[in-house]
């Protein structure tokens, strides 16, 4: 296995074990969607348009006592190193449905009986834990959209790499690391709206990835806020 | 899967305020307690023509895997392993409810999950599935159908899944000294290390249940799997549905997952053993 750590504790990113990866959010970058926002996390590079609540079609799909969410994730052509065919494959049905599930708890969908909110996400770059950036993104263009939110949603991955749990996996991580949990908490609700895994952890390195994951989220949550807060209030210190 | 359970909000909530008031008395509609599986049966072997195969019943949940094994080429940034491909159907026959087409993106889900239960736990070693690398490789395609179904789909196919996989035969392949692949007449198994277990759990109100029903889970919050590797450790999972689970819920979902998989780990190989030794 190729060492992912060095000995002084550093990873090849030059990060260390519980830091984050550069975070950039932007909020209302595109002017037809209802709610948008954009996200670089690492080299993620995502776009999310939140269009809704607006009226179901295909009309069977309506519900009489709440709004109807979904959620497309879809990764453009050149965002990874191999040409990704544009048709949606297995895994980003699959993403798209536990994006879903993990921002639908934070909804209050029961305020819009019959209607559909669309969160579309684009993935222009991928570098590793794009689902989490997509989640995080697609909160804050919930919230752009003025939908009525119990909470934000905030996603971050912790796992294992070369023998030592780490948050924030980057792409090669990733792929060669031992472990990748990804998860996503509403941070002041505590709970948590996704959780998966991907290899193997001891109870006890569960335990200490579940901590640093809601840990880092808790650090996501502030920059969610700040951009929000930057477009509706003006920048911190210009009031 | 939901999308095989007819709702109806009416009886949904009725249906949800009586599961309650039971499940806060620990009981359940079926009477079982909360940390019961249904009875599982597993037989193995049952399509000749497959090189692996197996029928698994959770309680009215009735899944067969099959297994055919391939040449095929390996995925280009893993040359040296054999391929490992899982897919799952749940036919029209399985409920009154499901609909022909292909797979949903709650199939697609029950696939993958069942998938990775496998990968990440390292049951069958690919690297010993390679003949060329880069070029040629033994290709495992487990297809799952759902023949009938009553709740907990993820684990009876995942039973399923390793009941086919443990229990699969396929002739030995080699490559010639022309670098042609040939098959030998010896008849071996795959390579096998130990088997992972998929507890499934639901939340409904306050309260952690294991193996849920259609009728569970049709009232549930939220879903979470966890898989358990031979060696005790947990090896994947699944947060499911659009519900939520609170921290120590996820910590006491983890602390269930490992000592019901010691339990159905024993049930599945003893079903596993008498295919060997019949």
């Amino acid at each position: 296995m190729k060492e992912l750590i060095n000995e002084k504790g550093l990873r090849i990113d030059g990060r260390r074990v519980d830091e984050l990866r550069p975070l950039k959010i932007e909020v209302g970058v595109l002017k037809n969607a209802d709610g948008s926002s954009y996200i670089e996390m690492g080299k993620n590079k995502i776009v999310v348009a939140v269009y809704g609540p607006k009226e179901v079609h295909p009309k069977h799909q309506a519900l009489p006592d709440r709004s109807v969410l979904r959620c497309r994730y879809h990764m453009a052509p050149f965002s990874v190193d191999v040409r990704k065919p544009p048709q949606p494959s297995r895994r980003e049905i699959e993403i798209s449905k536990v994006i879903r599930e993990a921002l639908e708890p934070a909804l209050i969908l029961e305020e819009y009986p019959r209607t559909a909110i669309d969160v579309y996400l684009e993935v222009l770059q991928a570098d590793g834990g794009s689902r989490c950036a997509g989640i995080t993104a697609s909160a804050v263009a919930l919230a752009d959209a003025g939908i009525s939110m119990r909470d934000m949603v905030v996603a971050c991955a912790a796992g294992k790499v070369s023998g030592q749990v780490v948050i924030d996996l980057n792409d090669v991580e990733d792929k060669e690391g031992e472990a990748d949990m990804p998860i996503a908490i509403m941070p002041n609700l505590n709970q948590v709206t996704l959780l998966q895994l991907d290899g193997i952890l001891t109870s006890e390195e569960f335990e200490r990835a579940f901590e640093m994951a809601v840990n880092a989220c808790r650090t996501i949550y502030e920059v969610q806020r700040k951009a929000l807060m930057d477009k509706y209030f003006g920048k911190a210190g210009e009031e | 899967m939901m999308s095989v359970v007819k709702k109806s909000i009416v009886v949904e909530q009725l249906r949800r305020a009586q599961m309650i008031e039971l499940l806060s008395k620990e009981k359940r509609l079926d009477n079982r307690g909360l940390m019961d599986f249904r009875p599982i049966t597993i037989e193995t072997g049952v399509i000749e023509r497959a090189n692996g195969s197996a029928r698994v019943q959770v309680g009215n949940t009735q899944v067969i895997a099959g297994v055919k094994i391939e040449l095929g080429e390996p995925f280009p940034d893993a040359p040296d392993k054999g391929l490992l491909v899982v897919n799952a159907e749940v036919l029209p026959l399985a409920s009154a409810y499901a609909e022909p087409g292909p797979p949903d993106e709650d199939a697609i889900e029950l696939a993958r999950v069942v998938d990775r239960g496998i990968r990440e736990s390292h049951m069958i070693d690919l690297s010993k599935l390679a003949l060329i690398p880069g070029r040629k490789v033994c290709a495992v395609f487990v297809d799952v159908n759902v023949l009938n179904t009553d709740g907990n789909l993820l684990d009876a196919s995942s039973y399923a899944t390793v009941a086919s996989i443990a229990t699969s035969k396929m002739p030995k392949f080699y490559v010639d000294e022309n670098g042609q692949i040939r098959q030998s007449d010896e008849i071996i198994p795959l390579p096998i290390n130990g088997i992972p277990i998929s507890i499934t759990m639901a939340r409904i109100g306050d309260t952690l249940i294991v193996d849920p029903t259609s009728e569970e889970e049709a009232v549930m919050d939220a879903r979470i799997t966890l898989v358990v590797d031979e060696n005790g450790n947990l090896c994947a999972g699944q947060k499911g549905q659009p519900g939520t689970l609170n921290f120590d819920q996820v910590k006491l979902a983890t602390k269930i997952a490992k000592a019901k998989a010691k339990e159905i780990r024993e049930i599945i190989k003893e079903g596993i053993m008498r295919n060997v030794k019949g």
